[in-house]
């Protein structure tokens, strides 16, 4: 049995620990707000900017653009976004295990695909296993702006123009609620499936549909992956706000636990000294 | 005087909203005036400042890029960043422009630097004439 200054030493130490998980939570219960107050306000631009290609590329269907038109793969591209840190719970194992077995399920060889890796832990875990990792990102802030993200993204959107990859997949956490988040894979390029909107507008172009495509697809792409950032920006802090929230349980549940050995350890032991102390004195009779 | 509903959105949120008699800018083909009941159209748009005309008052927001977007009653500014005249940091804009500035004179042969250096040059430049209220 574990004597009493072990267990006391054990209690003090889950105690400290449940302190900095509560912190913690605390932390990202914060970021987590303003993540998602970041993705709701980016919700304006990307439905006006879904309308307008939406009306455009269906609009004049002689309009082709290369990033509308689907080209035989010779080469996948797979973005996928994690977080810098971990002590997210599943936030980044889901997500990896995903492409993981999605790459091992599609391809055969490691020519065959490359890897956008946005976040140091994605991209730790794909160096690892020796595979192609051409972009590499980390470091992104918890409250991602648009400018930040523009040279990512819109190397992500040149590198399908210059025939790196001739399609690109992104991966992330869709986030959902505060408690439940899913691993989503979106078909970022080439862009064959946008909603087409319910009232259809004709526009006047000017100069014309052409050049408009070409100043509009990059930034619609690029705002994509900005969205799917967002997205899984907020997912992180609702990941790790209920890992540190479950982790401060079971810190509270082990020091109840620890509290309630250390009283029966306490109580055997004067139990104990009791019985010498009668015992002793008999022996003297 | 009949209005026209404008919005500039940005990935950050919406910066502007407003209802206007007229809205000028400059698009990638010469400057544009638009009044109400214009006719759809979209038009890319360049670096520089939309001016909003209400009521004998000009509001001003600079804008990097992006597109316009016309209905007969309502105007849309998608651009990837905007800022009204009271929300530009001069001082940054001041920095920004040095830097660039800077950059371009130092300019060696890499295309792409330089092509960078010269937007945000571009960009400096607006921002702090929009700040200013030319």
């Amino acid at each position: 049995m574990a004597s009493l200054r072990d267990i006391k030493s054990k209690i003090t130490s889950t105690k400290k620990t449940s302190q900095i998980t509560k912190a913690m939570e605390m932390v990202s219960a914060a970021k987590w707000n303003r993540g998602v107050m970041n993705a709701k306000a980016f919700v304006p631009y990307m439905e006006k900017i879904q309308e307008v290609v939406g009306s455009i590329a269906m609009g004049s269907s002689d309009a082709s653009h290369p990033m509308l038109v689907s080209r035989p793969v010779k080469k996948t591209g797979y973005l996928v976004i994690t977080s810098d840190r971990g002590l997210a719970g599943a936030y980044n194992s889901n997500v990896l295990r995903q492409v993981y077995q999605t790459i091992q399920s599609r391809h055969k060889s490691n020519d065959e695909f490359s890897i956008i890796a946005i976040g140091r832990v994605g991209r730790d875990f794909f160096a690892n296993r020796g595979m192609n990792v051409v972009l590499e990102i980390a470091g992104i802030a918890d409250q991602p702006a648009f400018a930040e993200i523009q040279d990512i993204a819109s190397s992500a959107v040149g590198m399908y123009s210059d025939g790196t990859f001739d399609e690109l997949y992104v991966y992330y956490s869709h986030y959902i609620s505060a408690i439940s988040q899913e691993v989503t894979e979106k078909k970022l390029l080439p862009l064959t499936d946008i909603d087409v909107p319910t009232k259809l507008t004709s526009y006047e172009f000017e100069p014309n549909a052409e050049e408009i495509l070409d100043v509009l697809l990059p930034q619609y792409a690029e705002s994509l992956v900005y969205g799917a950032l967002l997205d899984s920006k907020a997912s992180e802090h609702a990941a790790r706000m209920t890992a540190m929230r479950n982790a401060t349980d079971n810190a509270k549940e082990l020091i109840n636990s620890y509290s309630l050995k250390y009283n029966r350890a306490r109580q055997a032991a004067i139990t104990q000294e009791i019985t010498e102390i009668v015992g002793g004195a008999a022996a003297l009779e | 005087m009949k209005t026209i509903k404008v919005s500039v959105v940005t990935p950050d949120g919406p910066v502007y909203e407003s209802d206007v008699e007229m809205v000028s800018t400059k698009a990638q083909t010469g400057e544009l005036g638009i009044l109400p009941g214009h006719i759809p159209m979209v038009a890319p748009l360049q670096i520089g400042a939309v001016r909003m005309k209400i009521a004998n008052k000009t509001e001003i927001v600079a804008v990097s890029g992006g597109f316009l977007e016309v209905r007969p009653d309502q105007v849309t500014i998608l651009a990837q960043a905007a800022e009204t005249s009271d929300e530009i940091n001069l001082e940054r804009a001041l920095r920004a422009k040095e830097r660039a500035e800077q950059r371009l004179r130092e300019r060696q042969q890499e295309h792409v630097d330089f092509r960078r250096a010269e937007l945000a040059l571009q960009r400096a430049i607006n921002r702090i004439s929009v700040a200013q209220g030319k």
